[in-house]
């Protein structure tokens, strides 16, 4: 049956459309777009008051599934996914087993076909086992859907080994992920080096720890000529690592979380919150300003979330015994929109950019827009919408959120993929 | 700290005097002297009454008694009266084998009283122990019997009997009061209120 | 005069009167130290809970002998026969000794913020006896007492740290004690032993000479080498650390003469120091301070279990 999705805000760079529209859909496509639309027999839904982009697409993100189905699954993942206006997201590698074969990642997808909420895109290991030792099936991951290559969770340590994945890689024309975190630099690090590791006894992460491994990568990608995307950024001079690469015409992206724009090192506190604890660390203000700026100026190319979910038992811990990382899909839209777009530091038009084409283009998945003809992945949300966050709010099943108590405005209601509807109403389908 | 005006002054600085003057006589008679002889006073403000029985003694007999001071502040039975302020116990002399007299302003319920017979007996094994107090006011909820009294004074368990010393409040006077309700009852604090 | 906390944990939560009254409250109880019975009945019937996760014998030892002097019933609880050992979180050890009816919890855990997470799982008061390389405040009262008795304030007094300062929970609480007295504080260390931000602990001043700064001091607090560290090391050689900031008869010369010498112990003669400056008469106060640790946790038990959380700190 046809959609029809009336009064709707559209927002889409992509088409140059910022207006009120009429959306309709027939099928897995967007049929027509227009001003007054009316289809017989076609549901019509009322968005009057509220905003409709194309599919947002969170390109970092950790379902867990297969090995750690206790902190997350790709059921549950993806319906966070939904709930938090996402129509898809790329699976990080680090499952267990290792997402490092075909049969991997056709197990990824077809999870994700029968039980899944949102589309995923696999991503692969560049190396197997993650250990950095011996190049992936790369060949077979990709004939299997795989659309790209991340040692996510750890990163290459060898440049050697970095560069013969790359130059091996990139006939397949896939991006190669970096985690950037030099390990003898980085030790046991557990927070940013300096204020906050010297305050709480920690050990610390230096930023440099990041930053030697962002230069080396850039200098390893104008070698190779491979594409590379530099995940969650989160200093200053890796913004500028970046910026120098971009302004050289290297085929160089990058991306930054809202955790990593708007908390900093000050948040952690003598009560050692382990949801503070992520990796890369958060790092100081200037640094977190810094990569602000740089998403307000183009040099961070997507925002993502690196969701990153864990069991209860694990984060209540002591903080050096508990393991890195915090959800985020329920809450990246709401941040944005609240620290981004309300405070007029960007517009939706580039909130789209950074959410749904970028990652897109980064990824090389189909591209989508709110234009005729064009796959019916569409994200619709209330801008004005007031909310707390709260844990018996999440559709993740972990809790483990930085951002527990912020009162945030802008909230996701209806999501479709496909022209099948994944949330109405704020109730994931 | 509310303290209303007190009812009524029970002994005035001469009284006091007379008071402090007799006792002196009292424990030289019943000890037969000042052979063995030394005063303990119970902080705060027994210690300063034992300063003047140590005076009197001096100016009666030519001798000068040893003399110590006693916090029991770690051997109260209860946090209750939990003060964080802790006075130094001061007891220069051995008091193995001695005649000690302890020394008190106000005599109530004899708590203190208990635990200042234990802070002693972990300083050594005194030959016995006395107890000096300027006021008696009842009301024992322990089996304690002054040995010398200044006065006795009856009153109620809703008023409160208090010693103010020239040396620490400006004025010598023992004074009784109605308790507000909440207020700080025993000794008055030093340093006012 | 009020004494209102409940934990021992941070010492920046305490003020230069707070820190006054425990240093008071200890030379109080160092008169009970001093005698035959050696025993006061202030914390009859409370139960103490030593929770040593990690190993500690001189602390712990330390604790448990100001506890049973207090006349507390004292556990010890830890150590690799314990519930981490078999896989229990802190977390749930914690509920199994609020299960006991337990008073305080005395903790030494290799993790920072541990003590934290116990004061979130029980309601009892909990001393910090030392997490990680986070805090040791029971340590920093206890040289503070030491330097307190030898010098009697704090004021203006010129406190010098040598050794490895990045990695000690024993400067985590000592630096912002001093600095809450009022004393001026250089740490001096080879690079690899300066914590990132010192100046976050209140660290006035950072050398890397101690010939430089040994004239100025009035305090000389040596840290403790970790021996057993090599690969990492964060120095060539114990010979060459030695010979840069090593306390020898040689650099005596450059001290002023009423200076005293710090350890918080366990002592590597040769390393810190020679024997001659270790067992000075005059200036060592090392044994000093082990006596003061007894004093001072007496005093924090008596203060933390009679002044916290029964409705009198008023």
């Amino acid at each position: 049956m046809a959609l029809l999705l009336k009064n709707a805000h559209v927002v889409d760079p992509s088409v140059e459309l910022d207006g009120i529209r009429d959306v309709l859909i027939d099928g897995d496509r967007i049929a027509e777009v227009g001003e007054n639309l009316s289809a017989d027999g076609a549901e019509v839904i009322d968005l009057s008051g509220k905003y409709l982009v194309p599919g947002l697409v969170d390109m970092h993100v950790h379902l867990r599934e297969p090995g750690y189905e206790h902190k997350e699954d790709i059921e549950s993942g993806t319906r966070a996914a939904a709930h938090g206006g996402f129509t898809g997201v790329c699976s990080m590698p680090n499952t267990d087993p290792v997402t490092d074969n075909g049969v991997t990642i056709e197990y990824v997808k077809s999870v994700a076909a029968a039980k899944g909420h949102c589309r995923v895109y696999p991503s692969g290991a560049m190396t197997k086992g993650l250990k950095g030792e011996i190049i992936s099936e790369m060949g077979d991951m990709v004939a299997h859907g795989c659309v790209a290559f991340t040692d996510d969770g750890r990163g290459v340590q060898g440049a050697g080994m970095l560069r013969r994945a790359m130059d091996y890689g990139k006939m397949f024309g896939k991006v190669f992920m970096s985690h950037c975190q030099d390990e003898d630099l980085v030790g046991e690090g557990q927070v940013n080096e300096g204020v906050a590791s010297t305050r709480l006894g920690l050990l610390g992460w230096p930023a440099e720890g990041e930053e030697i491994q962002i230069a080396r990568d850039i200098a390893i990608a104008k070698l190779t000529g491979a594409k590379l995307h530099i995940q969650h950024i989160s200093t200053a001079h890796g913004i500028e690592l970046v910026r120098a690469a971009k302004a050289e015409g290297l085929p160089v992206t990058c991306e930054a979380t809202p955790h990593h724009m708007f908390l900093t090192e000050d948040a952690i506190t003598g009560t050692y919150d382990t949801s503070l604890k992520v990796n890369p660390p958060l790092r100081t203000a200037d640094d977190a300003a810094a990569v602000v700026a740089a998403v307000v100026d183009g040099t961070v190319d997507a925002i993502v979330t690196d969701h990153a979910p864990h069991a209860d038992w694990e984060k209540s811990r002591e903080f050096e015994l508990a393991p890195f990382g915090m959800i985020g899909l329920e809450t990246s839209l709401a941040l944005v929109i609240t620290n981004l777009v309300k405070t007029g530091k960007i517009d939706y038009a580039r909130m789209v950019e950074l959410m749904s084409i970028a990652p897109r283009r980064i990824l090389g998945v189909d591209q989508v827009s709110i234009a005729a003809g064009s796959l019916a992945d569409i994200t619709v949300f209330d801008a004005d919408a007031t909310w707390t966050v709260c844990e018996d709010d999440f559709e993740s099943a972990a809790k483990n959120s930085g951002f527990k108590g912020a009162e945030l405005t802008g909230r996701a209601t209806d999501v479709f993929v496909g022209g099948v509807a994944t949330m109405r109403d704020g109730v994931v389908c | 700290m509310s303290t209303s005006s007190p009812k009524a002054v029970i002994m005035d600085e001469a009284a006091v005097s007379r008071a402090m003057t007799r006792i002196a006589h009292e424990i030289l008679e019943r000890n037969e002297g000042c052979d063995n002889l030394a005063i303990v006073g119970i902080v705060t403000r027994g210690d300063l009454l034992a300063q003047q029985l140590v005076d009197r003694i001096k100016e009666i007999e030519g001798v000068d008694v040893p003399l110590g001071r006693l916090d029991i502040s770690f051997y109260r039975d209860d946090f209750q009266t939990f003060s964080p302020e802790v006075h130094a116990t001061d007891i220069p002399f051995d008091v193995d084998g001695k005649r000690i007299v302890l020394v008190d302003d106000i005599l109530y319920t004899g708590r203190t009283i208990r635990c200042a017979l234990d802070a002693v007996m972990d300083l050594g094994r005194p030959a016995r122990i006395e107890l000096a107090v300027l006021v008696d006011r009842g009301h024992r909820e322990l089996p304690i019997c002054p040995d010398f009294v200044g006065k006795n004074v009856p009153s109620s368990h809703e008023e409160n009997v208090r010693l103010y010393l020239k040396e620490v409040d400006g004025r010598t006077s023992v004074e009784i009061f109605d308790i507000a309700p909440g207020a700080h009852v025993g000794s008055a604090p030093l340093g006012g209120e | 005069m009020a004494f209102n906390h409940k934990h021992l944990i941070d010492i920046t939560e305490y003020s230069d009167t707070d820190l006054m009254t425990i240093l008071e409250t200890a030379k109080a109880f160092s008169q009970v130290n001093e005698r035959a019975i050696k025993k006061v009945p202030t914390l009859k019937g409370k139960t103490i809970v030593n929770m040593f996760n990690e190993p500690s014998t001189r602390t712990r030892s330390s604790f448990e002998l100001a506890e049973k002097r207090l006349s507390a019933d004292t556990l010890n609880f830890g150590g690799s026969s314990t519930s981490t050992v078999k896989g229990e979180s802190l977390i749930d050890t914690v509920m199994t000794l609020n299960s006991y009816k337990i008073d305080m919890i005395v903790v030494r855990d290799k993790h920072a913020g541990a003590p934290y997470i116990i004061t979130q799982s029980s309601p009892v008061s909990v001393i910090d006896a030392g997490d990680g390389k986070h805090g040791h405040p029971t340590q920093a009262l206890l040289d503070l007492y030491s330097i307190w008795e030898r010098k009697g304030s704090f004021d203006g007094l010129k406190v010098g740290i040598v050794g490895d300062i990045a990695h000690s929970r024993v400067c985590g609480s000592l630096i912002p004690a001093l600095k809450i007295m009022g004393a001026e504080v250089t740490i001096v260390a080879p690079g690899t032993l300066i914590p990132a931000a010192p100046e976050v602990l209140g660290a006035d001043h950072v050398s890397y000479c101690l010939d430089d700064v040994l004239p100025d001091l009035d305090v000389v607090y040596m840290l403790r080498i970790q021996r057993e560290r090599l690969e990492g090391a964060p120095f060539p050689s114990l010979r060459e650390y030695h010979q840069l900031f090593g306390l020898t008869k040689k650099r005596e010369r450059l001290m002023k003469p009423d200076a005293i010498i710090c350890h918080p112990g366990p002592i590597n003669r040769g390393v810190e120091f020679d024997s001659y400056m270790a067992d000075h008469p005059e200036r060592s106060v090392i044994l000093d301070q082990v006596y003061a640790g007894i004093c001072v946790r007496m005093a924090a038990l008596y203060l933390l279990l009679g002044g916290a959380d029964n409705g009198l700190a008023s």
